[in-house]
């Protein structure tokens, strides 16, 4: 190829990716310019307005006034914590077992695992609703977290990292005296950082754009977390779209800033738990 | 260690030690794992042969009436069909979509990470609220979207509640939503393919067009598998979109509801747990039955090295 062709080639190469980016981004950019706008504005069609004519803060105001965000922030993260917490833990545990001892039952325990992960999660959640009913525990932090306590895709992803390791590893350290609980948590634990990492970002993701569950368990106001609460507001002020948006934009920013930060370990995280399944 | 399957048999001590730990160590899994699933499979079994009794009445066994019923039941109907048409609008216009972004960003081209930050973006924001600005931009009247067709001279279409458009409405919600997964997972799948293969038929006078279908989609097809079995698990389960969007009164109801939106409305919101229960007992089988056609397919077409 020559260099004319070669440079007319990278152009329509980025056009045709800034074209995708743009249609990628242009929801987010809509939601932040409606999100200042005022009804009017909103609902102008001729003409129509892109940007509003001033930077209005009282959606803001509004939709703050109207739902108590530092409680909603305060449970989606309480949900996620918890659920992250109880996956890495829990899973790590098992993962460990099942991938470097041997014990009776093993096989059939972790087959277990997989006819869990194969299984559509919608077939639990009458029976962990009725739980949650029968505790008394609706409308609580721990109905949140309480399908995410344990978990079969962690156990299955963590397995692939332990084993990956060699065999050498607790050989050496049996023979130096260790038991396996400290071979666990001195020796295996931290040569599978990247997988914990990658199941945490997993589950903290899944765990915040989870809707149905929420909903479900925690209707209250004071329990809900930004999803289930942006599904209430649609349907309580469902033309005040500027409000509307404002929330969203409340609801997003968060995991949207985490991102941005993390980045690399958000990407390498779904590469790798991807690549390992 | 030597002698692992002989010794399970016969328990030493030290032999005695290991299973310990590791009973121990997969105990809280499994124990949960029972508690939250694996009884409730069977208890949404056992749920589905009766009629839920309204307002604490306790529950009446009917047998399999709830199955009779959801055979007869035209809604039921529209919901495979629903879900059905959803994932095959979204599994190959977005695994197209992602492979061209995928290959390009392959490249040697500046700005890539920027690109692939931007690509991944939706899948970090809840659909919740994704879903309320894609629905403000369908807006029939006030919508983005209705006045660029009518800036460019064409007729506004009803995004939302049009029974004909609503669903194609929610699979571009859909595809714009996973594009950025499957890129990601892609690139990891392309930066495998030895450098070699492209060179080689260089030399042999091969177009890129020629490259992609010989080289790279060979090479990738086990990446490609694993995102279409994915997605096609993902999206027979789609919810939050059609929930958000589409409310049970909207003349696009019946055109749109998935079996996951029509199982929640049975089980939650008209409290038939019975009648929800035999849904979702349909969904697994419907899933299984594609899980095991997707095992055979798997044969044929993926290339593993």
């Amino acid at each position: 190829m020559d260099k004319k062709s070669k440079s007319i080639n990278k152009i329509l190469l980025h056009s045709f990716l800034i074209l995708g980016s743009v249609i990628m981004i242009f929801p987010f950019v809509w939601m932040l310019l409606t999100s200042f706008k005022s009804v009017t504005e909103s609902t102008s069609m001729n003409p129509f307005v892109f940007f509003p004519s001033e930077w209005r803060f009282e959606n803001y105001v509004e939709v703050i006034r109207q739902n108590n965000f530092f409680v909603l922030y305060y449970n989606t993260l309480a949900m996620m914590f918890f659920r992250v917490l109880f996956a890495i833990m829990f899973s790590a545990m098992a993962a460990f077992a099942f991938a470097r001892l041997k014990f009776p039952g093993r096989d059939f325990c972790f087959g277990l695992v997989l006819f869990q992960m194969m299984v559509p999660p919608q077939i639990f959640i009458i029976p962990q609703y009725l739980m949650i009913d029968a505790m008394n525990m609706r409308n609580t932090i721990f109905a949140l977290v309480f399908p995410g306590l344990v978990s079969a895709f962690g156990t299955f992803l963590l397995r692939q990292f332990f084993m990956g390791l060699p065999k050498e590893l607790e050989e050496a350290a049996i023979i130096d005296g260790a038991n396996y609980g400290q071979i666990f948590l001195r020796v295996m634990l931290p040569l599978v950082k990247s997988g914990m990492i990658a199941l945490g970002i997993f589950t903290a993701l899944f765990s915040f754009k989870d809707l149905m569950w929420p909903i479900i368990v925690n209707p209250n106001e004071n329990a809900a977390v930004l999803s289930s609460a942006l599904a209430r507001m649609q349907g309580a002020y469902s033309v005040h779209y500027p409000q509307l948006m404002a929330g969203a934009v409340l609801a997003i920013w968060p995991m949207l800033l985490v991102y941005l930060l993390f980045q690399r370990n958000f990407i390498e995280g779904i590469s790798t738990s991807g690549g390992k399944l | 260690m030597l002698h692992s399957s002989k010794a399970a048999r016969k328990p030493n001590k030290k032999n005695l030690n290991e299973w310990m730990w590791g009973w121990f160590f997969i105990a809280p899994t499994m124990i949960g794992l029972l508690i939250l699933n694996i009884i409730p499979i069977f208890q949404t079994l056992y749920l589905s042969l009766f009629q839920s009794g309204d307002f604490g009445r306790g529950d009446i066994f009917v047998g399999f009436d709830n199955y009779i019923r959801m055979f007869n039941d035209p809604q039921v109907w529209h919901a495979v069909r629903n879900t059905l048409v959803y994932t095959l609008l979204v599994i190959p216009i977005s695994i197209a979509i992602s492979l061209v972004i995928a290959v390009l960003l392959n490249e040697k081209i500046r700005g890539r990470t920027i690109y692939r930050t931007i690509f991944f973006l939706p899948m970090v924001a809840a659909p919740a609220a994704v879903t309320m600005v894609w629905r403000w931009m369908y807006n029939n009247q006030f919508g983005f979207f209705n006045y660029l067709l009518r800036s460019v001279g064409l007729e506004s279409v009803d995004w939302i509640n049009s029974p004909n458009v609503a669903l194609i409405s929610i699979a571009i919600i859909g595809i714009w939503s996973i594009i950025g997964y499957n890129v990601v997972l892609m690139l990891a799948g392309l930066q495998e393919i030895p450098k070699d293969y492209y060179e080689a038929s260089m030399i042999d006078g091969a177009s890129s067009i020629y490259q992609l279908f010989k080289i790279t989609i060979p090479l990738l097809s086990p990446t490609l598998f694993f995102i279409t079995v994915t997605t096609i698990i993902q999206s027979m389960q789609v919810f939050d979109f059609i929930y958000m969007m589409v409310d049970v009164t909207s003349p696009a109801y019946n055109s749109t509801v998935s079996l996951v939106y029509l199982f929640y409305n049975n089980s939650f919101r008209y409290s038939n747990r019975g009648y929800g229960s035999a849904i979702v007992m349909l969904l697994l089988v419907i899933i299984m039955i594609i899980t095991v056609f997707q095992m055979k397919a798997q044969k044929k077409w993926v290339n593993y090295k």
